[in-house]
């Protein structure tokens, strides 16, 4: 049987996660499908179709489904779900939101936050976060699952073929309306794609110290920046920087944490990083424990000296 | 209005936890158990709905074993007026929880359910948008702001790229995030009031739910763990030794 891929986009282009869990659904064996379930977006349907490795697209356009609304997204892939053996939605805050929607109508389990596919039906996933890995086995005629990006290569945004077919689009659940968008505006690289990631925590101080040393360093090396949910709390950056178990789990080549002490949590977002370095004056903080590159120093003379040296 | 929050029995965040030898589990035999952190979010988010005169009753509802009366406990000492345990010896996965809720919001009829986005345990973030499916409600996740007017929920959610509003009409399901709302400490005469406030237990036969689970463990492992490397002595070196050992400058 096919497995369905639940694209994120924004009408116009597909968001990477979807590229790591088109990768996911290969790995179940069949053809995969992609569901674009938008407003105005054919040129996202057409994104879909160059996909590497996709058969086909089905696209459901309506009013309805261009903010992205947990009930009606849903309703459209239930619309379409027959066939399918595996439903598959990126693990972000769209795929978090739908997919469980979509497993509780079809009354059958989600495996959350797959890392790997080991059969058609059994999945590795981390729990506790990332404390242990789970290897779990579907006993579900649909399995309906979330893909961790960072557990899958992405496939190759172009080099696809696939025919694009137009469904019907469901008519709105009525109960909820989308309000509005504040999005976080950056020229920098998106947190959970970047290359090099440059984080930092509560030792920066301040929110303006955050931006003052932080930001020159990620601009030098290309890089997002990342932040610890203390720093995120304290208010020295939104909430969108957070790495950890419950904000982002990023795995770049390169992830330079600063002032951060390396709680559980945090540790969670970003072990599977490359290669990590550590800037820390405290010599016992646990987040030397997974550096690659410990540097025992205080962040307000080893950050500047850093860029000189780049 | 009656508002309905549900809280988990899970092991302290503090807490690391161990893979048991035979890869069954994770030892969570002696460890220190608490209310799901984002759980606290919400009992808390209710009861200030409840002290700022929106809300009329905060009902806490827990599904588990007899233990997770103390979580309840602890719902109560901050605030909710009366508990409902669901109680079952049986793993209980998240589509069971969902069935479970269900079911006493079909009883309870509350106006607002309000969850934590997810346990820290398993890590599913699954169970208020199964409940929501199932009740046919609409839902918010990631609340980062909740305001309850003219039979509306207006949700501020925490999402990948910013922030974004919905507009959900009562009665609605709402999971929260981390920075709702700092949660209070649990005093002693609280703890001691909550002690006359009455916990309702109940099985899932008393509610025509099945809850056996259809997700398998196989085995849990460890992760691959990290080795940590030798220290660098000072910032040229750790150019040095990105730039020409590790390569990724």
């Amino acid at each position: 049987m096919a497995a369905l891929v639940v694209a994120e986009h924004d009408n116009v282009s597909i968001g990477p996660a979807t590229l790591s869990t088109v990768a996911a659904a290969a790995a179940c064996g069949g053809e995969v499908h992609v569901l674009v379930a938008g407003s105005g977006a054919d040129e996202a349907a057409r994104a879909a179709s160059r996909i590497a490795g996709v058969a086909r697209v089905l696209h459901a356009d309506a009013p309805c489904l261009a903010d992205g609304l947990a009930e009606n997204v849903a309703a459209q892939v239930l619309a379409v779900a027959s066939g399918y053996g595996h439903i598959l939605f990126p693990a972000n805050a769209g795929g978090k939101s739908v997919a469980p929607r979509v497993a509780a109508k079809l009354d059958v389990s989600q495996v959350s936050d797959i890392v790997r596919v080991e059969s058609a039906d059994t999945f590795e996933r981390p729990i506790y976060a990332g404390n242990a890995l789970a290897l779990v086995q579907s006993g579900d005629p649909v399995k309906v699952i979330t893909v961790r990006a960072t557990g899958f290569d992405p496939v190759a945004e172009t080099g696809g073929d696939a025919s694009i077919e137009s469904i019907p689009a469901v008519s709105g659940h009525g109960k909820s309306r989308f309000a509005g968008r504040e999005i976080s505006s950056s020229d920098r690289p998106d947190l959970a794609a970047a290359k090099i990631v440059v984080s930092g925590g509560r030792g920066l101080g301040s929110a303006d110290r955050f931006r003052e040393i932080i930001g020159p360093l990620a601009d030098k090396l290309g890089a997002a920046i990342g932040a610890s949910r203390a720093a995120v709390d304290a208010g020295y950056a939104p909430h969108d920087l957070q790495v950890g178990q419950t904000g982002k789990v990023v795995a770049p080549q390169l992830y330079i944490a600063t002032g951060i002490s390396g709680a559980i949590q945090h540790l969670a977002g970003m072990k599977d990083s490359k290669v990590i370095v550590a800037i820390n004056k405290d010599g016992e903080a646990p987040i030397f424990g997974v550096a690659d590159y410990g540097l025992e120093a205080d962040l307000f003379e080893a950050v500047p000296e850093l860029l000189t040296r780049l | 209005m009656k508002i309905l929050v549900a809280v988990k029995r899970v092991v302290d965040y503090n807490v690391k936890v161990r893979v048991k030898a035979d890869g069954s589990g994770v030892d969570i035999a002696n460890a220190k158990m608490s209310m799901n952190p984002f759980d606290e979010i919400a009992v808390e988010e209710a009861v200030r709905l409840k002290e700022q005169g929106i809300a009329t009753e905060v009902v806490a509802v827990s599904c588990g074993v007899a233990a997770c009366q103390e979580t309840l406990r602890t719902a109560m000492a901050m605030g909710a007026d009366r508990g409902i345990l669901v109680e079952t010896d049986e793993a209980l996965q998240p589509l069971a929880v969902a069935k479970l809720l269900k079911a006493l919001a079909d009883r309870e009829q509350p106006r607002l359910m309000l969850l934590g986005k997810q346990a820290i345990d398993d890590d599913a973030n699954q169970t208020g948008q199964m409940l929501a499916a199932l009740a046919d409600l609409p839902q918010a996740t990631f609340a980062g702001r909740v305001e309850l007017r003219d039979g509306e929920a207006v949700v501020t959610r925490e999402v990948d790229k910013g922030v974004e509003t919905v507009v959900l009409s009562l009665p609605a399901v709402v999971t929260v995030d981390l920075r709702l709302n700092a949660p209070r400490f649990v005093t002693l005469p609280n703890v001691m009031k909550a002690r006359k406030k009455t916990i309702e237990v109940v099985k899932p036969d008393d509610l025509g739910v099945q809850v056996g689970s259809r997700l398998r463990t196989i085995r849990v492992t460890e992760p691959r763990s990290r080795t940590a490397a030798a220290r660098v002595p000072d910032v040229a070196t750790l150019v040095d030794r990105l730039r020409n050992e590790a390569k990724v400058l």
